[in-house]
């Protein structure tokens, strides 16, 4: 083998060696934290979103459908934003759709579950215009188009994480208070 | 009785020789390694047929190490039902341990026993003494190109060997079984950290480049010169190498990730 061909090969056995240790840092590390899928970004706002990751799946009806692009704290609210991103063949959900962070699993990670709500439709006007009685005409036979979520939503109904410290705690002070009453009661 | 306290005496004295002389080695090829600068293309020639040529054998490796860490992984993980944190297993297992120290091995059963069975070979039909002869030291010319070839090459073997490690578990953990694809990442990048983890593992494969390059090369430089004595040589590199990066490697654990 001439010495050419001997260099190319070092060459690319060098880089490659590079690109390994490159993709270990980017991908394998913590390095980077990048996502560009296609789609529509949706955020909420939660309590509590300990737990939550950037790139933890968003599902519904238990079908990954999205990540969660970013985490980020609204120091006036003092609540959570968490941004996700959805992808962009589920253009239907509607606009009054839930998001509660669940647990998979009892050790699992988090994820976002969102759950579809009605949400607020071009029906309704018409609807109301018909119980009241002033038919509109031509607008019978129109298509009530309901509103979907498009980027930039904020989803209104919320449900933080659950902590486990914060339940039992719950749990155990309600029981307390609840024995000190029962004794109050037998005094 | 004193005939065997004196062979115990012998091997003793045996062996600290051998040490020491391979510590002169050691310290000769060092001092031999500025000279290379005018010499690139010896040490490019010889990471070829260190690096190159084991190439092969890493990728396969590693590719099989990965799937077989995805599998045993998420057959342990899931009776937890924490089988989300696969890629933590995979990626934490190759880029501290098995990457480094697994191709450490390969390294020194493919490249170093070729190493040691050329140099030896020279010796054997006196190419080092013509060298030696012709005013030309074989040690810059023969020995520290070698030397510095494969403690270039055995990070970046080890490197490619944890990527296609990774790859591997990926295969098996989201391809096969069905881990999440974005669960595996994530939880991955939040558990590997690019200091504590990837640097100290490429730090490992560095010290066993080193390790394993120069019990090869003091093996070769060192063998009786008879087709024997080569292939002694040649056994002794692979055992002693193997050893040397098994035994290191609770070293370096104990004092990069452990807490002594």
């Amino acid at each position: 083998m001439n010495s050419r061909m001997v260099e190319i090969w070092v060459g690319i056995f060098v880089a490659a060696g590079a690109a390994a240790l490159f993709m270990l840092a980017m991908k394998v590390s913590n390095l980077s934290s990048y996502s560009n899928d296609e789609g529509y970004t949706v955020t909420a706002r939660f309590e509590d979103a300990s737990g939550l990751k950037v790139r933890s799946p968003v599902s519904m009806a238990g079908v990954r459908i999205g990540r969660v692009t970013g985490i980020s704290f609204d120091k006036h609210s003092l609540e959570a934003v968490v941004t996700m991103r959805i992808e962009k063949n589920y253009d239907t959900l509607p606009s009054g759709t839930s998001a509660s962070i669940y647990t998979a699993g009892l050790l699992g990670e988090k994820y976002i579950g969102l759950e579809p709500g009605s949400g607020a439709s071009d029906c309704d006007d018409a609807l109301l215009a018909e119980l009241e009685g002033k038919k509109s005409a031509g607008n019978e036979n129109k298509e009530c188009k309901e509103e979907v979520l498009k980027d930039g939503t904020e989803l209104k109904l919320t449900q933080g994480s659950m902590v486990l410290e914060k339940l039992i705690g719950q749990f155990v002070s309600r029981f307390l208070s609840e024995g000190d009453a029962d004794k109050e009661k037998k005094k | 009785m004193s005939n065997w306290l004196q062979s115990l005496g012998m091997a003793c004295l045996g062996a600290f020789e051998r040490l020491g002389r391979a510590s002169i080695l050691f310290v000769q090829i060092l001092s031999g390694l500025p000279s290379l600068f005018g010499r690139v293309s010896l040490v490019v020639y010889q990471i070829y047929s260190v690096g190159v040529l084991s190439l092969v054998i890493i990728i396969v490796s590693g590719l099989f190490v990965g799937m077989v860490l995805g599998l045993q992984g998420y057959n342990t993980l899931v009776d937890f039902g924490a089988e989300e944190s696969l890629g933590v297993v995979v990626a934490l297992g190759l880029v501290r341990e098995l990457g480094p120290v697994v191709t450490a091995l390969l390294f020194a059963g493919r490249a170093g026993s070729a190493l040691t069975a050329e140099i030896g070979l020279m010796k054997a039909t006196e190419q080092l003494s013509a060298m030696e002869m012709m005013a030309i030291d074989p040690i810059r010319r023969v020995l520290a190109p070698r030397f510095l070839a494969g403690v270039i090459a055995m990070p970046l073997l080890a490197a490619i060997f944890s990527a296609v490690g990774v790859i591997g578990g990926y295969f098996v953990g989201v391809g096969m079984v069905g881990v999440d694809d974005g669960a595996f990442w994530s939880q991955m990048q939040d558990a590997v950290d690019m200091y504590d983890d990837i640097y100290n593992g490429v730090i490992k494969s560095m010290v066993f480049g080193v390790v394993v390059t120069w019990i090869a090369i003091f093996e070769g430089n060192d063998a009786i010169p008879t087709s024997e004595g080569v292939s002694r040589a040649t056994t002794r590199t692979v055992v002693y190498s193997s050893l040397a990066v098994l035994g290191l490697d609770f070293v370096l654990t104990a004092l990069m990730f452990g807490e002594i």
